[in-house]
């Protein structure tokens, strides 16, 4: 409020030409961007668009190959995180940087005692903030104890409490609910109305149409557009964000039959403490079937296919594939049977980084030929033969199956997985954010590769985060949220709004108890 | 990657080692006054034959002793107990046999079998604490090899013959002793006929580690937990099976020499086989024919130790100095090696790639 | 819109700091009235008798700085398994120095040479990303060899020295309070419950307390002071807890992660000297005898926590003690504690409402009172094993309420943060 006009027209923030390589990657090149002060600036892309290596680049976790920062009218070099925060700039992260055993005081003074100590005088200062922006946090509770979005505001506070004025958000929605995301903009205007500038990094729109002053939109590694939200529509973003050159996914005809595949009924899975992560989860795949997700992050998605695949072990409920109840079985029972799975994380799920491309082959088809025969003894030549075929087949771009995984692009990696899991006659295929982190080539290759599991008379699981992939493959589409499946739409007639305000709970008005926070 | 610079790259780091241990070993007879030219004089003399056949006993013993740390090590499990579970395992043999129920060879046989599963089931109890109760296994098996200790003590003094200062199991009857071997005609030493156990023991761990499933299951836990379980690897039965089988493995270390040359588990039986174990596994990177070298060298080493007092008046504890430092730095010479192997990798594939087609512009958010 | 989700703060976190210091000493002080009963029961009086005391003082200290060293270490997420080798480097340096230059050079040059294998360990764990356990174990080693090696060369041709010890080394100060300990001793001769017991421990306090022991003890208030008081303990424990966290807020991990590491060698060596200097007479090859082992072992019996760990290393230290006064008495009267505590133990369960728990800690003590009942003497080697048996099954019962810092014994590497 007290820096109105002439802050405005300052620039807090100018990058030039910013570019950054990793072996085999370019993760920005000739990235410009302005920002001025007291405004809130979205920066939206797709994921790998390089949205997070530039801010990572901002606030001194990696440095630029190319390029110039300037912060305040100065140009600065900023080679550490210290750096970043003497200049004013702090990072609130995705995956918060919280220790959980320290407490809420212990972790907002870390790096930042000789303000206020550590003691009473860091206590008061802290309360200050917190009462100043409506944050209610208790300076002597342990971490551990708290939600996730209380969790966010010890780090916004942390960042306050270092005095920044320039805060970087780094997709700061994604693992809130719907009420939570509503007291996390009302802080952000009260920062922002208070002087400060805040750096939105997200890519979902209507958010940003919500909450920002300036957009960037960055695509490939660089800066497309500019541009104010009173002039574009959520469509426009969109296609500036994935370029006219990406292949919309699109339904065929419809090849659902009446055969059940998968068959689910009351479903429920409790966290460690006792809290209910799903609840009473029921639905039906059919054979050419593709059952879409949606929801937002964190609303049990992983927990559903997790429990689905036997890795984690409901408290009730049953799970019928085809004619078998496999509600007991192990995971690698369910496997056998054949469930084909592409896991969310497929660095730490799908393989081992560090075993060559062949090895990979067995993983997760330990019981079944090729790479296995009866009696537990491995078929290498099995598993090389068929990895050539995979690699072949699925355009995996590797110099060998001898290669290691941890050396191929994350489309490639992923390629290959998706190979690996269609192979062996599957009659699920279970894909969890099957395309996320992948470049759009690749992209464009998943999706042919599970319509072509549909024509195949799959049942197909499909959970994803983005929207238009969901719309554009599913059959159905199931909704997510707080561990309940809340509707069913048509694809063929729903615009991603509708599913917007289903995966938010705005149109169910039912349970809308504000989750683990309150 | 070209198939001499992958062999390069995997003689890169224990060449490194063994220079570092050797200048280290250097520096220190140098410091304290020592005959460095003696030294290595001695340590790289022509060994006798009576002491290729003692290398040879020890390598088998110690071969044996690294395979069994080394099933752990494979699934990121750190069994460091293989000292306390070949003791208590030898001393169960030794008693057994000793007590000749059996006739002949049918009392070998069921001795191996009892040191076996003696050692298996010490390791167990490490295992099963650490799946059930989430003990860390490094902290137990420490735990374990010290009351193994003890009650090794108490039991020999229960079941013992007192003769003089030492206590011994009874002596095992000669019709279930096992026989040598004769390499040399001037060497009053002889290869023990259990140490041939250690081949088949190498041949049996390739075979499991690249050929079977459990093997696979053993080294995708060890690689990537996360992924084992995700690929339908029971982590828990796992841990438990492989401490079994370590723990197994480790039960054989005690017996070449005692049922072919002691006859009897005492007082003196010869203790720390595994804790230097451990050392040769990582030397050998946890891989059967690796272990293999690194139990040669380390026996090698060892019996050229005997030596270095009565030639060069040196102290033979410096070996055990280069041993220690020949482990640490080729574990840090291996990680610098596979650091820089993934780089060569990936900028190998981007590069070829890009041949093909134009340099994939993004891949994913690094992390 | 904002106010909707703050939440009563809720005030609770420093009571219960608080009420685990209570906790603490209510523990100890039950434990030491029921061992007084036991005492009177049994005739044992060498249970509490001032010179056990003293050896157990003893034998509790290089555990202890073991421990504390592992404390040090793990709290900033390096897990030190090399303390053991670290310690033997402190007998060694102990040994070296104390003869040629005195006490004081005696106690620095163990600290410094625990501090040397320390900077080994941290090169290998912090600078190069090796696995923690691997890295320890090869200073084990390395230790032992150094050790032997140099005992040979140093101490062989000295008067009273040989091949594997130094010749007997200079004692540091001991402190002696006549006034206190004499009348203490007279009332520890009565035999009284309880006040006889307390007066040991005054006389212990007292009578030839060495000034190392004490410095040691002090350095436990130090440690928590240090750790849990200041901006670089903080720090320090940030880097054990989310090294990427405290990176992101400019904290240099590395450096952190490095100085814990050598304190840690720096603690473990003065264990070395306490053993070769306090505890015995000089420095012999192998005297450390796993001790390095047993103060990670303590240290997690104690939770990762400075009071915890003294008990558990005070429990190790009695159990070593105990067998050298009047043995096979003091070692089977200890049945009889036992037994007693395991029925305390199942009261309080019972009053908890964990009746299986219960039922089974009764069923042990009847075991234990059972075998004290019927049995005279105690084999030697089961007293040897009590402490470690004690320690698995503290772990094996408690390993769900032990709480190890978040990152411990992870291999970070930098730039990691984000």
């Amino acid at each position: 409020m007290t820096t109105s006009t002439t802050a405005r027209t300052a620039e807090a923030i100018e990058l030039t030409g910013i570019g950054k390589r990793f072996p085999g990657v370019v993760a920005n090149h000739d990235v410009d961007i302005t920002i001025h002060t007291g405004t809130i600036h979205a920066l939206v892309g797709e994921n790998g668009a390089g949205k997070s290596t530039l801010m990572k680049i901002l606030y001194g976790v990696q440095r630029p190959d190319d390029g110039t920062i300037r912060v305040d009218g100065q140009d600065v070099s900023l080679s550490t995180p210290a750096d970043a925060i003497a200049r004013g700039i702090g990072m609130v992260f995705q995956h918060f940087m919280l220790a959980d055993n320290l407490t809420v005081l212990e972790n907002i003074t870390l790096g930042a005692e000789k303000l206020h100590g550590i003691g009473d005088d860091a206590r008061t200062e802290i309360l200050a903030i917190s009462r100043r922006y409506g944050f209610g946090l208790d300076p002597d509770e342990l971490v551990e104890s708290l939600g996730v979005g209380e969790r966010q505001r010890v780090e916004i506070l942390k960042v306050l409490y270092r005095g920044a004025r320039i805060i970087i958000l780094d997709e700061p929605t994604a693992v809130l609910v719907p009420q939570e995301v509503d007291a996390l903009f009302a802080n952000l205007r009260e920062l922002k109305d208070q002087g400060h500038t805040l750096i939105f990094i997200s890519h979902k729109l209507d958010e940003v149409l919500a909450v920002a002053d300036d957009i960037t939109v960055m695509r490939r590694g660089t800066t497309v557009a500019s541009v104010k939200p009173g002039d574009v529509t959520a469509r426009q973003l969109a296609e500036l964000m994935v370029g006219s050159e990406l292949p919309s996914p699109s339904t065929e005809e419809s090849t659902v039959t009446d055969r059940v595949l998968l068959e689910v009924e009351g479903l429920e899975l409790r966290d460690a403490a006792g809290r209910p992560e799903l609840t009473d989860i029921g639905f039906e795949i059919h054979a050419g079937e593709i059952l879409g997700i949606a929801g937002v992050e964190g609303n049990g998605q992983a927990e559903l296919v997790e429990t689905l695949i036997g890795m984690r072990q409901p408290v009730a409920g049953t799970v019928r594939l085809g004619e078998r109840d496999i509600s007991g079985w192990s995971t690698r029972e369910r496997r056998a049977a054949g469930i084909g799975y592409i896991p969310e994380d497929r660095q730490r799920h799908g393989l081992l980084l560090d075993a060559p491309l062949w090895e990979n082959r067995i993983l997760g088809h330990q019981t079944r030929p090729p790479a296995v025969k009866a009696g537990g003894w491995l078929d290498v030549g099995g598993a090389r033969t068929d990895s050539e075929r995979i690699v072949g087949q699925y355009d995996v771009r590797t110099p060998g199956i001898d290669t290691t995984a941890r050396a191929l692009s994350g489309g490639n990696q992923q390629k290959f997985i998706v190979g690996r899991e269609m192979s062996g006659d599957p009659i699920l295929l279970m894909a969890s954010h099957p395309t996320r982190g992948v470049d759009v080539g690749a992209q464009a290759q998943i999706w042919d590769h599970i319509k072509q599991a549909r024509r195949q008379g799959l049942a197909v699981l499909l959970i994803s985060a983005d929207l238009d992939e969901l719309i554009g493959l599913s059959d159905t589409i199931r909704v997510l949220l707080r561990g309940r499946l809340v509707g069913t739409f048509d694809p063929q007639h729903v615009t991603p709004s509708e599913l917007g305000s289903a995966m938010t709970g705005a149109d169910s008005g039912a349970d809308s108890g504000s989750g683990d926070d309150a | 990657m070209s198939l001499a610079r992958r062999i390069l790259l995997a003689l890169a780091a224990p060449v490194l080692a063994f220079v570092v241990a050797g200048a280290v070993a250097s520096l220190v007879l140098l410091i304290s006054g020592d005959d460095v030219g003696g030294f290595w004089s001695v340590m790289f003399s022509m060994p006798r034959h009576r002491n290729i056949v003692s290398i040879l006993n020890t390598t088998a013993v110690l071969y044996l002793s690294g395979v069994a740390a080394a099933i752990g090590f494979r699934m990121n499990l750190f069994n460091i107990g293989v000292e306390g579970q070949y003791r208590l395992a030898a001393f169960a043999a030794g008693a057994f046999a000793g007590a000749a129920w059996l006739p002949g060879w049918l009392n070998t046989i069921a001795a191996i079998v009892v040191a076996m599963v003696v050692g298996a089931l010490w390791a167990a109890v490490a295992g099963l604490l650490r799946v059930t109760r989430g003990v860390s296994e490094v902290i137990s098996t420490i735990m374990l090899n010290a009351i193994a200790g003890s009650l090794v003590t108490y039991l020999l003094a229960k079941v013992a013959l007192t003769t003089g200062n030492s206590r011994n199991t009874r002596p095992i009857p000669e019709g279930s002793r096992v026989g040598t071997v004769k390499l040399f005609s001037d060497s009053p030493t002889e290869v023990y006929g259990l140490s041939l156990v250690a081949i088949v023991v190498g041949v049996g761990f390739w075979v499991l580690l690249n050929r079977t499933r459990f093997g696979f299951d053993l080294r995708a836990s060890g690689a990537s937990e996360s992924a084992a379980v995700a690929s339908g690897v029971d982590v828990r039965k796992m841990v438990v099976a492989a401490m079994l089988l370590s723990g197994a493995v480790a039960g054989l270390v005690g017996l070449p020499s005692m049922f072919s040359d002691s006859y009897s588990y005492g007082s003196a039986f010869q203790t720390g086989l595994g804790f230097t174990g451990i050392a040769v596994a990582l030397l050998g990177r946890n891989n059967p024919v690796g272990i293999a070298f690194g139990a040669l060298i380390f026996a090698f080493l060892s019996e050229q130790a005997t030596l270095l007092n009565i030639l060069a008046g040196v102290s033979p504890d410096i070996v055990d100095v280069t041993q220690g430092v020949i482990v640490l730095a080729v574990v840090v010479a291996y990680e610098i090696v596979r650091r820089y192997r993934v780089r060569l990798e990936q900028a190998q594939v981007a590069g070829e790639l890009a041949g093909q087609r134009r340099t994939p512009l993004l891949t994913e958010e690094r992390n | 819109m904002s106010t909707a989700v703050t939440a009563p703060p809720p005030v609770e976190a420093p009571a219960e700091r608080r009420s685990r210091g209570l906790r603490f000493g209510l523990y100890l002080a039950g434990g030491f009235v029921v061992l007084c009963l036991v005492r009177v029961i049994t005739g044992a009086d060498e249970l509490t008798s001032s010179g056990t005391l003293a050896v157990t003082l003893t034998a509790t200290m290089p555990i202890a700085m073991a421990g504390l060293g592992g404390l040090w270490s793990e709290r900033a997420g390096v897990v030190n398994i090399g303390l053991e080798g670290m310690m033997i480097m402190g007998t060694l340096g102990a040994g070296y120095f104390g003869f040629h230059y005195g006490v004081i050079a005696g106690i620095v040059g163990a600290v410094l040479l625990g501090v040397a294998g320390a900077g080994l360990h941290a090169l290998a764990t912090v600078v190069f990303g090796i696995d923690h356990i691997v890295s320890g174990v090869a200073i084990n080693i390395i230790a032992l060899g150094v050790s032997g090696f140099l005992a040979e060369a140093w101490f062989s041709d000295l008067e009273g020295g040989g091949p594997t010890q130094s010749p007997p080394l200079p004692t540091p100060f001991e402190i002696n309070i006549d006034a206190i300990s004499g009348p203490a001793n007279t009332l520890e001769g009565k035999h009284w419950f309880l006040i006889s017991d307390l007066a040991s421990v005054v006389e212990m306090f007292t009578k030839n307390l060495s000034s190392l022991v004490v410095f040691a003890l002090a350095l436990f208030f130090v440690t928590q002071w240090v750790l849990w008081r200041t901006r670089f303990g903080l720090r320090l424990r940030s880097c054990g807890e989310a090294p990427a966290a405290a990176e992101s807020l400019g904290i240099n991990v590395y450096r952190y992660k490095i100085i814990a590491v050598l304190i840690s060698g720096g603690l473990a060596g003065l264990g070395g000297a306490l053993l070769s200097m306090v505890s015995s007479s000089g420095f012999q090859v192998g005297q450390t005898n796993n001790r390095g082992y047993i103060g990670l072992a303590a240290m997690i019996f104690g939770n990762w926590r400075p009071s915890g760990l003294f008990m558990g290393s005070a429990l190790f230290g009695y159990t070593q003690a105990l067998p050298f006064r009047q043995g096979t008495v003091s070692v089977h009267a200890l049945l009889l504690l036992v037994a007693l505590l395991l029925v305390a133990i199942g009261v309080v369960q019972l009053l908890r409402k964990r009746r299986v728990q219960a039922i089974g800690a009764f069923a042990f003590g009847v075991l234990f009172l059972l075998w004290y009942l019927v049995t005279d003497i105690v084999p030697r080697d089961f007293t040897t094993m009590a402490p470690y048996i004690t320690t698995l099954l503290v772990l094996a019962l408690a390993s769900q309420r032990l709480r190890m810092p978040a990152a411990d014994g992870q291999v970070y590497r930098k730039g990691s943060a984000g």
